[in-house]
């Protein structure tokens, strides 16, 4: 079986909420392991572009594939199940459960047993062993038996990276990673991007644009719901278009 | 301590009967049967964020079928017990359909309406259901020829199905189905993207907790041997809801305590104080105002904080 050209292909997606176009005509193409960086001003439609590529937000017309499948009609969790996962701007974890017990309820997420009515999930030994393992790949070992609401901002967006990463992607969206954190926890957070593996492609959301560029390789600009510029990296910070709707003189 | 508590509770239960009256065995019967409607809407209330006010239907629906079934067709009790429980799961299945399109407030308002044209029905629909009159001359069965007639004998099998039932909906919570639930109940969308359908596990839901609903309508038209359109009201709906809110909903003992709070002050304090409804108002306050989770998160916090003061 050949590999698809493309992980995400996003073709003259359109989407309105009575007149106003928030996504006008757009269209992205994804290569496997690319490393995408969406930039625009607040309200440029960057977070209805993702709602729209996990199925959250229906769009009004334009297609959707992942690798080489139309998922534009596709539910949310449908979607999972072919390789696409998320995190949020805000984060939305599970506050009174433990790390563990909000990675596991990632990686069981894939699994056929989510739906048995019996087995309680301790009975799955290889989850709370995987779930341990992934948080200590983050450093978060041990702080696995904490609930959630216990532990410090900047922690919780490292598990919500670990919770989207525990289920191995093809394709990740990362909207806002770095928000909200201080120095030090932007250089851990960044340093976790980084060491993703290239099977997963990663498309990011980011105003923190030192440390974001450090980690694209094509950069898109997006504003007023339209693909202003689109390319490599450096192409792109250069455009004369970026300074004057983006980064400014 | 909490083991042994436990094994002393039990024994007494079972025990029960050896000691007490026809009157206090058949308000214990009363409150076992409101434990199993409780928990069945406990399911939808605590563990799924889905508040009804319409679930007395399913518990009527299930004691109307039985009772007709019986009286009017002459059906036994094995065949019309199981007509009944699928009857009332499929007509939750359907219920789900239509009242899972919202979610919130508009959840409730669809299981208030639904539940509203089902008590319509009964009170209206006279030559099925015999309207205001309700309907009579229903008989307990009897299980491998055990006779169900006095208060004991049928105590003692509400509580074998009180035990089996609760059992059954603890071991559904506590599942990963259970971990799927309360995940869908604190954050769909993220639950969704995990590869979770927040829909199907509402439904799925939806119908195991009307089924328990139809358990516990069985043993309330047994127990009574006699049913009215009240069985399908809100009241009655309401009254479940009240105990697992009080109780402390999401929780498998609250709706056990909160259930029995309820049963005793509607069924015993009614008794003795003639306004029995004000004084149920003024215990609900009491608990809103001292324990807002409900009677059993409260007491654990409150053994919480007491032991942390011993530290």
């Amino acid at each position: 079986m050949t590999t698809p050209e493309y992980a995400l292909e996003v073709s003259n997606l359109c989407k309105s909420f009575g007149g106003l176009a928030v996504t006008q005509n757009v269209t992205l193409k994804i290569r496997p392991g690319e490393r995408r960086l969406i930039i625009g001003p607040n309200g440029a439609g960057k977070t209805t572009l993702f709602n729209q590529i996990t199925g959250d937000l229906m769009p009004s017309s334009g297609k959707v594939q992942l690798f080489g499948k139309d998922i534009t009609r596709l539910r949310p969790d449908q979607r999972a199940h072919f390789g696409l996962s998320r995190t949020y701007q805000i984060i939305t974890l599970f506050a009174q459960d433990t790390l563990e017990h909000n990675v596991a309820l990632g990686l069981m997420g894939l699994r056929s047993a989510r739906w048995h009515t019996i087995r309680p999930m301790s009975f799955y030994k290889d989850i709370a062993h995987e779930s341990r393992r992934i948080l200590g790949l983050v450093g978060l070992e041990n702080r696995a038996s904490l609930p959630v609401s216990d532990i410090a901002y900047g922690e919780k967006r490292r598990v919500e990276l670990t919770m989207a990463l525990a289920q191995k992607p093809r394709l990740l969206l990362l909207d806002e990673p770095l928000a909200g954190l201080s120095s030090s926890e932007r250089t851990t957070v960044k340093s976790l991007i980084a060491s993703i593996p290239r099977e997963t492609a990663v498309v990011m959301i980011e105003h923190d644009m030192d440390t974001a560029l450090d980690l694209a390789e094509t950069v898109t600009l997006l504003n007023y719901g339209k693909v202003i510029v689109d390319g490599e990296r450096d192409a792109v910070i250069a455009d004369e278009k970026t300074r004057e709707v983006y980064l400014g003189s | 301590m909490k083991k042994q508590a436990l094994v002393i509770l039990v024994a007494l239960l079972i025990a029960l009967p050896l000691f007490a009256g026809d009157f206090y065995i058949n308000l214990s019967t009363q409150v076992l049967i409101a434990v199993v409607f409780a928990c069945s809407l406990n399911l939808l209330v605590g563990y799924g964020g889905m508040t009804s006010l319409g679930h007395a239907s399913y518990m009527g629906l299930a004691s109307y079928i039985v009772a007709i079934l019986t009286t009017r067709y002459g059906m036994g009790h094995g065949a019309t017990a199981i007509i009944s429980i699928v009857g009332t799961t499929a007509s939750a299945a359907l219920f789900g359909l239509i009242a899972l399109r919202a979610t919130g407030l508009s959840f409730l308002m669809i299981t208030l309406a639904i539940s509203q044209v089902l008590w319509g029905l009964a009170y209206r629909m006279t030559s099925v259901t015999n309207g205001d009159n309700g309907i009579t001359g229903i008989t307990r069965p009897m299980p491998f020829g055990v006779s169900l007639e006095s208060a004991s004998s049928f105590y003692w099998f509400t509580l074998i199905v009180t035990a089996a039932s609760f059992a059954a909906m603890a071991t559904f919570v506590l599942s990963t189905f259970g971990s799927s639930l309360r995940g869908v109940r604190d954050q769909p969308r993220r639950m969704a993207a995990l590869g979770y359908n927040p829909w199907m596990i509402r439904w799925i839901t939806f119908i195991y907790s009307g089924f328990w609903a139809g358990v516990a309508g069985l043993l309330y038209v047994y127990y009574h041997k006699y049913i009215h359109p009240t069985s399908l009201s809100t009241t009655n709906s309401a009254e479940g809801l009240l105990g697992v809110i009080a109780g402390g909903s999401g929780t498998l003992g609250g709706p056990v305590v909160g259930a029995a709070l309820v049963s005793l002050l509607k069924n015993y304090a009614s008794g003795y104080i003639e306004r029995w409804n004000m004084l149920l108002g003024i215990v609900f306050l009491l608990i809103v105002l001292l324990m807002p989770t409900g009677i059993v998160p409260g007491i654990r916090k409150l053994v919480g904080r007491i032991r942390g003061g011993q530290k």
